[in-house]
Parts: structure tokens; C-alpha cells; sequence
């Protein structure tokens, strides 16, 4: 069955799709925008400690749900296993209009100038694909300035002397300091360090018609209660369906990208909200499904002129799959810590993302959202994990324990890549993603070292005891909510799956346009990045478009 | 979006998607205690829990519902791990009758602790312990363990939220709506 043709379709309604969905409706182009979860407010959130998106001990809260979502994954041993959303190899990331935003922490981070230039920076690292962006941070400035004005971000980086030049401040302040922030500030002026308030996509005043945070510990895994996080969700979609251009089909599964003869695409099948397979007809295909979806629907879309799938043609579709190894440290302290005052996560440092003598590259380090009772159980001191001594540990440290992590700038590996499974096929009867290979041994050196700064920073605090912290250890395959890197953007269409302009290579009307076409990641948290790309190839999608073609 | 927290489990997936296709079933008979414990499994797992966080001057696992959370969620969200915990619990007696003479929940605190800290390091014995790791199971007892006691009540454990007045934290866990003032929306 075959529908009213449109402009565009657009896969996916996270950071990307939901931004490039408003930019083309609101210069007049029919969208439709499919999204394969459902769409939750503020009155959806549960508040649950083993139920959420974070901590998925009994599921996620907002997706992909286990009974119908499963891939294959392939540990450094080549042992396959069957795995659910729920679990940690699956490299999750949220499945509801507006994706991980609706349910994030909202650190918003402009990546620096060098993270661009990775390559040009370091040079050639050895078993990694390493390479420079083919934009600059320059070209990119604009976007991030729009970003941080049409979805909002509170914050201060004055502070901070490392960032990139920008043009404007952010529109919000930051949330008033809480005591760890209070704690930690002096503590990193005192070791040389320069702190400074974390930019965040919450509003910590009423900014475009939604409400001020009202710092509630349920933050980092949760939908705000009171739509203080800014997300797609509630800012840029609302703002597309409002144009009239543009329509959102929530529960909608692409099956794949449907392409004709001459080697163009031309609309995209998927199973609707009752499990029926529709045809899509459009002009252009923008995938914003997320670094391990995207590929995996592009490596769907087979058909005689593209028989390894679209944007396949030199084998780049779904490699280089990484994110962040996330590494730091717990201390306990003397006095209590523990304010109740979210999100928590306040302070940062910037001090350690590049020029660390004998290190390549680096990340950010910050104090993080408050923890729950459970999420605190895993911090334990050697010899704490269960009996008298866990609970001596729970009860001295669960009000005096400040927590700083930071993301590991990742080096891209070729081997570590999202593939479609031959044989084995989710609820709708399509080919699962099937994730293999591994991360760089670098991540584990970069994570020493800055494990180590972050307990520095601790005990210059007080700290009286400190555990490091490492999540992403070796042999494992990074990914998650930070997944990036699998239709990288570059010039040479031998060597990457898109063009500076998100547009696939070889096919002229579809587009990736997510965090699959980052080159590298940054040691920052990348959805501000994803937002100002996605502002960025839509400007030039629409400036570059000549209407409706071949029909 | 911040680091996750959340317990990798991926030394379990193997066991745990096979345990996916076990049909054992659970029982909704009102005249039996658990849904998917027998009375014997439910008081070996109700003995390792209590040793895992043990009453003191606040209450251990046992008084706060862990078994009730940990039988409830396998007949739930935790379906996939039912055969591990029927192995798992088979092995830790076989172990003890081999060790001690006699089930764990007979033997003194002293003995509980140093078989579950043989289990925990993969060297308790047994014949269970050759088709499935101790250490492997002994961490799912302690994972599932917390999150009974430390989890939200409505799933069945952490019993009149006592772990979170242990920690001090107030309860029902709406701390912010109480000091919000919607009117400024």
C-alpha cells in the first residue's frame, strides 16, 4: 500500500531527526517524521530507581521494549549472544519521540576546535581509523549558538579557558551552586584547575514557555516532571507539527529505504502502529535513528545497484562504533555532601581534554547527578560489596560521597561495527543489528589517567576515601547513549559514508543526519554536537533544495 | 546524557537467554508461599540474602522482602535468570552438604559466610559448579540482592522503604514537588 507522497521522510525523532523535521517544515517541506516509540510528557515519569533509562534493572522506561527488540552481540571471544534492550551489551539508547533527550542529563557541550582535528592533532594512532572532520568547529559555530538558543541551555563557561571561541553566551544562567559544587570549586582553584558551571539543556529560569528546574533528584534516566529538560520532545517537534507541514507517526518501525532504478531513493517502507508494512513515497530520506539503527537500515536497504546496502559501496557502513569509556572516582568525605538539590551534576573541569603530556586526547571531568540507594552499591571500597561492611559502607557514605567522571575521547577501531544478522530477525521479521569488535587499548590509558586527576581532585576536596571508577572496561564494545561513528562524514567517499553535508555519497537524496556521521566524539558528551550538525546540514538541505524532482 | 551506573551483566547473558526458553512456570496456587520458589530454595535464598546485608541496628534483607522482590521479579522482568537461580541455589546446597554436612540454612554464620566467600571466588565445590560458575551466580544474588533491599518498594522488596530511612532519605521520594512553586511556570 502506497501513500500520499511527501518531501521528506525522516527516521527517527532524537537530537537530529526531531531538529531536521522542524527545519524542513518550517521552509515548507512535507515531513513526515516516523518514530518507532511512543510519545511521553512529564506526567509519564514513574520516578522508578530499577526502572528507568539509566538503571534498567526491571527494563526501560521509554524504550525499545523487550519483548520485540533483540540483537546479536559478539563478544572479543567471538561468542554470540541474543541480547535485549535491557541489557548492557545491547548498547541501548532510548526509542520515544525525542530519543535520548527526553530522558538525558543534558550536559551540553560545544566540542573544542582540536576535537575536530584528531588526526591533524596526534597524528596516526595505530588500530584506529583516527581521523580530522572534514567541517571545522568555525563552520560549525553558528549552529551550536542555535542550538543552544531554539532547544535552550542554562550554563556558564566564562570560566572556562579552553572552550572554543563563541559567538554569543548561553541564554540561561546556571542553576544556584549546590554544597558539592561549593565543595569542589575551590578545591580545583586551589590544584590550578578552572571550574566553571556546566552548560545543560534544562531551563533554570522559565524560558520558552516551559517551566524552571525544580531540582528534584529524578533527573539523569527520568523525564522531567515539570518539562524543565529541554528535548526534542518539547521544544523543536512541537514547533515542526505546529508549521502543519509536518506529521509525526509515532510506533512506526522502518523496514527499510526503497530506492529505484536510477539509483535514487524514493520512500521508505515501515510497519505502522498495527503492524501493517506501508510504503512511504517521498523525495528525500533524512535516517536519524541512532549510530547503531541507522546503519543497520541502511544495511536493510539491498537492492541490485546496492547489493551490500545503501551507502555501502566501499564497506564503511557501520564501522568505527564508539562512544565514551567513562572513568573517574567516588570519595567519601568527612561532613555530609548531600543536599538533595538536583540534577546534581554542576561543576566541570576542561583542564584535561587535550594537551596531556603523553596522552592522546582526553575528556572532561564533572561532578555527577545524584544517586539513587542502588546506584550507589556499586561504588563500595574493596571488600564492601555485601555482608556488615557493604552496609557500614551504604549508611557512612550515601550523604557524604561526591562522585567526579568524565567521557574518554574514544579512538575510533574499523572492527568495532554494527553488521545486520544473517539468520536472525526482531518481532517485525527484520534482520537485528549484530555488534562486534572492540575498543582501543589508548581508552584505557587515557582513563588511567584521568581516573587519576578525578581522584586528585577528590582528595585536594577532602575526600577520606576514594574508589576509581571505570564503566567501558577493555574488550568490550563501547556504545549506549553516546554511540557515534558508524556513517562517518568526510570527503573521500572511499573512506566514509557520508559528505560534509550529510548526504550519503553516492545516493543524492538520502541523508544521515545523527550521531553516526561524528568522525570522532570529543571527550564531551556529544548531543549538543548532534543538534548544531543537525541545524547545519538542514540549513544547507534546504538551501540546496529544487522542489520536488522526477515526478 | 551522564555515565551509566548500571551493572553490566554480561558475564550472565548466556544463562540468562537460555533461561529464556526454560519453560519452568510460575504458580499462581494461593496455597503456595512463592510464585517461583519451592519453600526450600525460598529459605537457602533467604539465608545467603540475609548474609549479604545482614540485620543490624536496621533491618537485613530478609525483614525488608528481598526473596518476595527477587521470586516476583522472576515470574516478571527477571524471567530470563529462573534457571540460574534454580542451578545456582541446587549448587550452593550440594556445596554445603559437601563442605559442612548439612543445608546452608542450617549452618552457623560463620560457616554461611565462608562458603559464599568460596562462591564468590568460583572455588566452592560441587559437581552444580562444573555446568555453571558460582562466582557468576553469587554476583547475581548480590546484584538482585541490592536492588530488593535498596529498590523501590512497589517492586516487592525494601519493605516500608526501610533502607531509605536507614540512609536518611525521606519517603515518598518526591523531594523538589514539596519546595516547587508552580505558580512561576
Amino acid at each position: 500500500m502506497s501513500l500520499r507522497p511527501v518531501n521528506a521522510v525522516v527516521v527517527g525523532s532524537g537530537a537530529g531527526g526531531g531538529i531536521v523535521a522542524k527545519q524542513l517544515a518550517e521552509a515548507g517541506l512535507s515531513v513526515v517524521l516516523l518514530e518507532r516509540g511512543k510519545w511521553y510528557g512529564p506526567f509519564d515519569d514513574r520516578k522508578d530507581d530499577l526502572h528507568n533509562q539509566t538503571v534498567p534493572a526491571l527494563g526501560n522506561a521509554f524504550g525499545p521494549d523487550e519483548d520485540r527488540n533483540w540483537r546479536v552481540a559478539v563478544d572479543w571471544q567471538g561468542k554470540e549472544s541474543v541480547v535485549h534492550p535491557s541489557d548492557f551489551t545491547y548498547l541501548n539508547n532510548a526509542g520515544c519521540v525525542g530519543g535520548g533527550t527526553l530522558c538525558y542529563g543534558a550536559m551540553a557541550w560545544r566540542f573544542m576546535e582540536k576535537d575536530f582535528r584528531m588526526r591533524s592533532t596526534y597524528g596516526a594512532v595505530a588500530g584506529s581509523t583516527l581521523e580530522d572532520w572534514p567541517i571545522s568547529y568555525a563552520e560549525l559555530e553558528p549552529f551550536y549558538e542555535k542550538a543552544e538558543w531554539e532547544v535552550g541551555v542554562s550554563g556558564d563557561d566564562s570560566g572556562n579557558p579552553f572552550k572554543a571561541p563563541r559567538q554569543r553566551s548561553l541564554p540561561m544562567p546556571p542553576l544556584p551552586p549546590g554544597r558539592e559544587h561549593q565543595i569542589l570549586e575551590p578545591a580545583a582553584r586551589r590544584l590550578g584547575l578552572h571550574p566553571f558551571h556546566i552548560p545543560m539543556l534544562r531551563n533554570s529560569v522559565p524560558y520558552n514557555g516551559r517551566a524552571a528546574c525544580m531540582r528534584c533528584r529524578w533527573c539523569c534516566g527520568y523525564a522531567c516532571e515539570v518539562d524543565a529538560k529541554s528535548g526534542t520532545q518539547n521544544t523543536v517537534i512541537p514547533i515542526a507539527l505546529k508549521t502543519g507541514n509536518c506529521e509525526l507517526r509515532t510506533e512506526c518501525v522502518a523496514k527499510e529505504i526503497l530506492t529505484n532504478d536510477q539509483g535514487r531513493v524514493t520512500g521508505v517502507a515501515y510497519f505502522d502502529a498495527a503492524g501493517r508494512l506501508q510504503e512511504q513515497p517521498s523525495d528525500l530520506v533524512v535516517v536519524s535513528a541512532s549510530a547503531t539503527e541507522s546503519p543497520r537500515l541502511l544495511l536493510n536497504s539491498k537492492s541490485p545497484l546496492f547489493p551490500n546496502g545503501l551507502g555501502n559501496r566501499y564497506d564503511w557502513v557501520g564501522r568505527n562504533l564508539h562512544a565514551h569509556m567513562y572513568v573517574g572516582a567516588s570519595g567519601v568525605f568527612e561532613l555530609e555532601t548531600y543536599d538533595d538539590l538536583g540534577p546534581g551534576a554542576s561543576i566541570a573541569v576542561c583542564d584535561y581534554n587535550h594537551g596531556n603530556p603523553g596522552v592522546i586526547g582526553g575528556g572532561l571531568l564533572a561532578n555527577q547527578f545524584i544517586r539513587t540507594p542502588y546506584q550507589l552499591t556499586g561504588m563500595h571500597p574493596p571488600g564492601a560489596g555485601w555482608g556488615s561492611a557493604h552496609k557500614d559502607f551504604m549508611r557512612e557514605a550515601f550523604k557524604k560521597n561526591v562522585v567526579v567522571m568524565g567521557p574518554v575521547q574514544e579512538m575510533p577501531v574499523f572492527t568495532a561495527r554494527v553488521q545486520v544478522d544473517s539468520q536472525i530477525k526482531d518481532y517485525w521479521g527484520i534482520p537485528v543489528a549484530r555488534l562486534s569488535g572492540y575498543r582501543h587499548d589508548n581508552d584505557q590509558m587515557v582513563g588511567d589517567f584521568l581516573a587519576g586527576k578525578a581522584a586528585a581532585w577528590l582528595q585536594e576536596a577532602g575526600a577520606i576515601s576514594i574508589k576509581k571508577l571505570q564503566y567501558g572496561p577493555p574488550k568490550t564494545l563501547s556504545g549506549v547513549q553516546h554511540q557515534a561513528g558508524t556513517c562517518r562524514m568526510g570527503n573521500d567517499p572511499q573512506t566514509s559514508v557520508v559528505d560534509k553535508y550529510c548526504r550519503v555519497h553516492d545516493v543524492d537524496n538520502l541523508y544521515v543526519i545523527d550521531g553516526s556521521v561524528h568522525v570522532t566524539t570529543g571527550g564531551f558528551n556529544p548531543v549538543l554536537t548532534i543538534m548544531a550538525i543537525a541545524y547545519y546540514a538542514s540549513d544547507n538541505l534546504v538551501k540546496t533544495w529544487k522542489g520536488t524532482h522526477g515526478r | 546524557m551522564s555515565p551509566t551506573y548500571r551493572f553490566s551483566r554480561r558475564n550472565f547473558l548466556e544463562l540468562g537467554i537460555a533461561a529464556a526458553f526454560v519453560g519452568s512456570g510460575c504458580s499462581k496456587a494461593k496455597n503456595k508461599a512463592w510464585r517461583f520458589f519451592t519453600a526450600e530454595e525460598a529459605k537457602t535464598i533467604a539465608a545467603l540474602s540475609e548474609q549479604i546485608i545482614p540485620a543490624d541496628q536496621d533491618p537485613g534483607a530478609t525483614w525488608a522482602g528481598v526473596v518476595n522482590y527477587i521470586d516476583r521479579q522472576l515470574c516478571g522482568s527477571l524471567k530470563r535468570f529462573r534457571n540460574n537461580y534454580r542451578q545456582g541455589i541446587a549448587g550452593v546446597e550440594e556445596s554445603s552438604r559437601l563442605r559442612y554436612g548439612k543445608g546452608f540454612g542450617a549452618l552457623d554464620t560463620k560457616n554461611q559466610i565462608e562458603l559464599m566467600h568460596l562462591l564468590e571466588n568460583g572455588k566452592a565445590p560441587g559437581e552444580s559448579w562444573k555446568r555453571t560458575s558460582s562466582s557468576e551466580f553469587f554476583a547475581l544474588l548480590v546484584e538482585h540482592t541490592r536492588q530488593g533491599f535498596y529498590g523501590d518498594p512497589r517492586h516487592g522488596g525494601n519493605r516500608d522503604a526501610a533502607a531509605w530511612k536507614m540512609l536518611g532519605l525521606p519517603y515518598p521520594p518526591i523531594r523538589g514537588r514539596q519546595r516547587y512553586d508552580l505558580t512561576k511556570g
